[in-house]
């Protein structure tokens, strides 16, 4: 089996004395789906930022395709080719939709590719395009969710972390939204998915991991938590 | 009313609108400086004094005139700035106010005793050749060494607008300060564009202070009122934004030339006032800003 792309392993994250994250210990193999669920509070998006190097570990490794990455600043975990579609979307709404996309490609990985990567976004996204001289904020919350991916696409990703990408989006938009993620997987980016759309986000997924208070509980495959009793009674209320 | 009258007044207002724009540069930089790290810079008219002494020594000493120094001085202030950003002001970034406050009070007050050690209370100015001579619009006479300080201060303003929206450090600062965890997610280096921010602010008021030292004689003692003066143009203008300095700016060059016209120059400083409250009272936001920013 190959070397995982992504080792979590051990992390403890505080935020003053409360704290968000002991022990995490996960890892995410090159071309995997892996989702992680939990409810509200239980430290899913800590876990994403605490990769990213947006909140700093009190302790425990983080690796990337073999380097140690823990504690490193976002600037340069983007760098290797962290990429992450942060929750609320987070774009400029001052900016417009071409510079928010020219902002995801300030990374040096990615000064070389930006007028191709442009190009296949705006493909992918017809509306960016066509919206391209609007400032962002304008932009409905679908749109700035495409625009949150798109972004992300321009700093040439290797792993792409979502954090909660359907929250607060209309269901057929939600839709779409899960679409992408299995598109751009298939196209060859590893994923790591937070989500609280659990049964959308098992199903795509190859591997999944619970977090509770966090801790990890359980992982398996997919398939194996959505038929975990656990699961379906905490999360999917059956 | 008589002719002479308005024509003093015509005379007047256009003198304040080139010391104006001098004005405008100096609020740009407080205002570059505050709408990007949410720091106000209370050590902005010290600054100003401090760029003014600069080009008056280079005068005094090297025989070069303010308006060649100025690029010069405004590398010096860039990286000054920057160096001020990393080392002392970025650990103080989303400290409680107070804190913000005394650590640049205390910056201030270092840079004006300074400035007193060194060249001591007297007033310094430089006597450029072309101080006597002035240019003719039809009835208006307008000094050159205004007009030459209000069009570098165009200028400068300018470059600066197009360094914010056609170079990638300018945009990425605009969008740090638009959505810092948004700079964070895409990997933007935000204490980097701090330094930037700040040593681009500190070059805007070091430039403006090359200027105005061609207008007027330079004491330690302006620096307090510059600070003053360009709060006033900002909150007038509107925090945060750049048209709104160079607005605040020529507003307050303006009202401060009517009121030496109309009153006495000693009470200039309170029309500035009275123009900063009705503005407060009438429109908060100041005239181009945005409700809630």
């Amino acid at each position: 089996m190959s070397d995982p792309l992504l080792q979590v392993d051990a992390v403890d994250l505080y935020y003053g004395d409360a704290q968000a994250l002991s022990g995490v210990s996960l890892e995410i193999r090159t071309g995997e789906i892996v989702a992680i669920v939990g409810a509200n509070g239980a430290g899913k998006s800590s876990l994403i930022r605490a990769i990213h190097g947006i909140e700093k570990p009190a302790s425990g490794r983080i690796r990337f395709d073999g380097v140690d990455i823990t504690a490193w600043p976002s600037y340069r975990t983007c760098e290797v080719g962290v990429g992450h579609v942060a929750e609320g979307r987070q774009v400029f709404p001052n900016l417009t939709v071409l510079e928010n996309l020219e902002m995801g490609a300030t990374l040096k990985r990615a000064r070389g590719a930006e007028k191709r990567t442009l190009e296949r976004v705006f493909t992918m996204f017809p509306r960016l395009s066509e919206r391209r001289r609007q400032p962002a904020g304008t932009l409905s919350g679908g749109e700035q969710q495409m625009l949150a991916i798109g972004r992300c696409l321009m700093g040439q990703p290797r792993l792409i972390m979502f954090d909660e990408p359907s929250l607060g989006l209309a269901p057929a938009i939600v839709h779409d939204v899960f679409r992408i993620v299995r598109r751009l997987n298939e196209e060859g980016l590893t994923i790591l998915l937070v989500e609280q759309n659990v049964t959308a986000s098992l199903k795509i997924a190859h591997r999944a991991y619970v977090l509770e208070n966090g801790r990890i509980e359980l992982s398996g495959s997919g398939r194996e938590l959505l038929d975990n009793d656990r699961v379906r009674q905490a999360y999917l209320g059956l | 009313m008589t002719s002479d009258f308005l024509l003093s007044l015509a005379q007047a207002i256009t003198k304040g609108l080139l010391t104006g724009m001098v004005y405008g540069l100096m609020a740009l930089g407080l205002s570059v400086i505050f709408g990007v790290m949410r720091v106000v810079n209370f050590a902005h008219g010290e600054m100003m004094v401090v760029g003014m002494y600069l080009a008056w020594a280079g005068f005094e000493y090297l025989q070069v005139s303010p308006l060649i120094s100025l690029p010069v001085i405004a590398v010096v202030f860039f990286v000054a700035g920057y160096a001020l950003q990393r080392s002392v002001i970025s650990p103080f970034i989303g400290r409680p106010e107070h804190q913000q406050f005394l650590l640049l009070l205390g910056i201030a007050l270092v840079l004006v005793n300074v400035c007193l050690a060194v060249v001591g209370p007297d007033s310094r100015g430089v006597q450029l050749d072309s101080q006597f001579d002035s240019y003719e619009f039809g009835p208006l006479v307008l000094d050159a060494v205004r007009l030459h300080a209000a069009i570098a201060a165009v200028a400068i303003a300018g470059l600066l607008w197009l360094f914010f929206t056609h170079t990638r450090i300018g945009k990425s600062i605009r969008a740090a300060a638009d959505n810092n965890m948004g700079a964070l997610v895409v990997g933007l280096n935000v204490k980097r564009l701090y330094a930037i921010t700040f040593g681009v602010g500190a070059a805007c008021v070091g430039a403006a202070g090359a200027l105005m030292i061609t207008i007027i004689p330079v004491t330690p003692f302006l620096a307090a009122e510059y600070t003053l003066l360009a709060f006033i143009i900002v909150i007038v203008g509107g925090l945060g934004s750049m048209t709104g300095a160079l607005l605040g700016g020529l507003l307050i060059g303006v009202s401060e030339a009517v009121a030496g016209l109309l009153v006495d120059p000693s009470l200039k400083s309170m029309f500035s006032f009275g123009l900063l409250i009705l503005v407060l009272l009438l429109r908060p936001q100041g005239l181009t800003g945005k409700r809630n920013p």
